[in-house]
């Protein structure tokens, strides 16, 4: 049995940082490991690994997605893995000066929508080789993908393609 | 939808300033203040109030789960019924219509609505990031979370679909930072020219920092009633006449290309080439709208509403629901702007209180801010709550409020009607 009136919380060297006593304003520190699934969807993340771009092709209706989804929004029916083309177009874009502050780092960066010939959805990519004034909406973009995998969407990522550079060289010789 | 509820009726409603960081109060004493600003507005003490509902978006900008219950306790209303509704950025006009819902079913006969956000326990970028987190983190978090990315990427489509301009965009901001110069609640009250706009920092092109809503601390209150309650309180009840409610795939990626949902003012050959909503328009917007106007009786929407709170986050997103309101066709929200007619003495002022471009966005209470605003309009009783009555308007019958989510992914519109 232990009964000690005298008993005392150790004494620690961490302290606190403080930004201002009034009100009292402190710092919290938090950060966390997931252990993440990506669950039904993980065929897509592995398929980026062998340069393929996996979307959805619902089994009843037919409609296919440009980005994974096990079942269909349009009947509720079960999907099956559809391969996108590795080229496609410019559905929009934007150059984003500013971020969150995890890819703070990273900016200016380029996102893009791309549309795929045959495909009913679009699909949300990061453009790079070319300037935000070179972007333009139709502009032919093709899949290019990270030798290491991180596992993440950004394993692929879009570049403009021959046909984009060929459309600037006629439009420079005045051919349309 | 039926709507075969009884009638909803909102009695008083209280705002606490937006500020961009009020670190001296938390969000249960910002809650207290509107909360007690409407009760004494109302004559009422906490026996009036049957139960609540809790507003706020995100757990993460405080770290605490459960903040609701603690706003609860701190108000006084414990035991009471309550709990909590969230959907990003319509978690006001969800929690709002929640209220309603109490009082229709015939649960409650009076329900106080309260949202709140504390925003400033972290920097902003790091607050975009958690709000980034409400979008896909398996397909759009990674690929650069960022909303204003996101809507740069609707508003360009919007541009190339339609020919809407930046300078109309720059005019939504102008109008709304401006009519805010008269919100002694307002966040950011500005004078503003097109040029101003343009000249400020890009953030996501075409969207510059004034094209953009700011993060905010803030709180907001409405006080709901039965019929029969709510003519006991005050004699200048405001009616809800209707609610509707959509919603939209949370990945933009996903939007189909399809046809308009029509509104009884419009015919299928006015859209004849248009692929909907794709990215330019907002689905869940046209599809709250819809259902309101049917359970509200309104047939022309132009024509049968004074005012306008609508969720203006973005320039861009303002001209997109004009046309999602049916305020005008699609493809006509920039040249609806062009000629005035949103202005404060336009044919339809949106945004009198300037918005949230204006205002402030501390999520949670949003929503009801805007209930707030277009209650003090409808009872004409501005002068009173603002201290002047720049923007009252004249004599306002019907107002629409409208909050919005994500990429469009929840959207809530709800109509209110004067009494007198």
């Amino acid at each position: 049995m232990t009964l000690n009136p005298n008993a005392k919380m150790e004494e620690t060297q961490n302290g606190t940082e403080v930004y201002g006593f009034d009100p009292l304003i402190v710092k919290s520190h938090y950060e966390i490991d997931y252990i993440h699934s990506y669950a039904q969807d993980s065929e897509f993340f592995v398929a980026l690994g062998h340069k393929k771009i996996m979307g959805s092709k619902c089994k009843k209706c037919g409609y296919v997605y440009g980005t994974p989804r096990g079942h269909c929004m349009m009947c509720g029916a079960e999907t099956e893995w559809h391969q996108l083309p590795n080229e496609g177009k410019v559905h929009s874009y934007t150059t984003c000066y500013f971020g969150s502050e995890e890819f703070l780092p990273e900016t200016p960066f380029h996102l893009i929508m791309v549309e795929f010939e045959g495909v009913n959805s679009l699909f949300m990519a990061r453009l790079i080789g070319a300037d935000a004034e070179d972007i333009y909406i139709g502009m032919p973009v093709k899949a290019k993908f990270r030798r290491n995998q991180r596992f993440l969407p950004t394993d692929v990522y879009f570049v403009p393609s021959e046909e984009a550079l060929k459309a600037v060289d006629n439009s420079k010789n005045g051919k349309k | 939808m039926k709507h075969n509820g009884r009638n909803v009726y909102m009695v008083s409603g209280g705002v606490t300033k937006f500020a961009k960081a009020i670190p001296k109060m938390d969000f249960r004493m910002r809650v207290k203040k509107a909360f007690d600003y409407a009760l004494n507005d109302a004559g009422l003490t906490l026996n009036d109030i049957d139960g609540s509902v809790a507003s706020y978006f995100a757990d993460h900008f405080q770290r605490q789960l459960m903040s609701g219950i603690m706003v609860q306790d701190y108000l006084g209303l414990t035991p009471k019924p309550s709990k909590r509704v969230e959907g990003g950025g319509a978690t006001g006009g969800l929690a709002f219509q929640t209220g309603y819902e109490e009082i229709a079913s015939g649960r409650m006969d009076t329900c106080v609505v309260y949202g709140f956000e504390n925003m400033s326990h972290v920097n902003t970028w790091k607050g975009n990031e958690f709000i980034a987190l409400a979008s896909d983190t398996n397909f759009d978090y990674p690929v650069g979370g960022f909303y204003t990315g996101y809507y740069a990427m609707m508003a360009r489509r919007h541009m190339h679909e339609f020919g809407t301009t930046v300078e109309q965009l720059a005019k939504v901001s102008v109008k709304n930072h401006g009519n805010a110069l008269h919100n002694p609640y307002a966040q950011s009250p500005m004078k503003l020219t097109v040029s101003d706009v343009r000249n400020s920092p890009m953030v996501a092109n075409p969207l510059t920092r004034l094209d953009v809503c700011a993060m905010s601390d803030g709180a907001a209150v409405a006080i709901l009633a039965s019929e029969e309650k709510a003519f006991e309180i005050t004699d200048h009840p405001v009616l809800i006449k209707g609610i509707g409610t959509g919603t939209d795939t949370m990945r933009l990626a996903d939007r189909p290309f399809g046809k308009v949902p029509l509104l009884p003012n419009e015919k299928e050959s006015d859209y004849k080439k248009l692929e909907y909503p794709g990215i330019h328009s907002f689905r869940a917007g046209r599809s709250a709208a819809k259902e309101a106007y049917e359970a509200a009786g309104i047939t022309d929407p132009l024509n049968e509403l004074d005012l306008v709170e609508l969720h203006d986050a973005y320039t861009s997103s303002e001209i997109q629901t004009y046309e999602d309101l049916g305020l005008c066709k699609y493809g006509e929200g920039g040249s609806f702007i062009d000629e005035g007619k949103p202005a404060l003495n336009g044919k339809i002022p949106v945004n009198p209180s300037g918005g949230l471009l204006a205002c402030g966005h501390p999520v949670g209470a949003t929503g009801i801010m805007q209930g707030v605003f277009a209650f003090w309009q409808l009872q004409r009783t501005i002068k009173k709550h603002f201290g002047n009555d720049k923007l009252q308007l004249p004599n306002p019958k019907r107002g629409l409020i409208h909050s919005h989510a994500g990429t469009g992914t929840y959207v809530t519109v709800s109509i209110m009607e004067a009494v007198k």
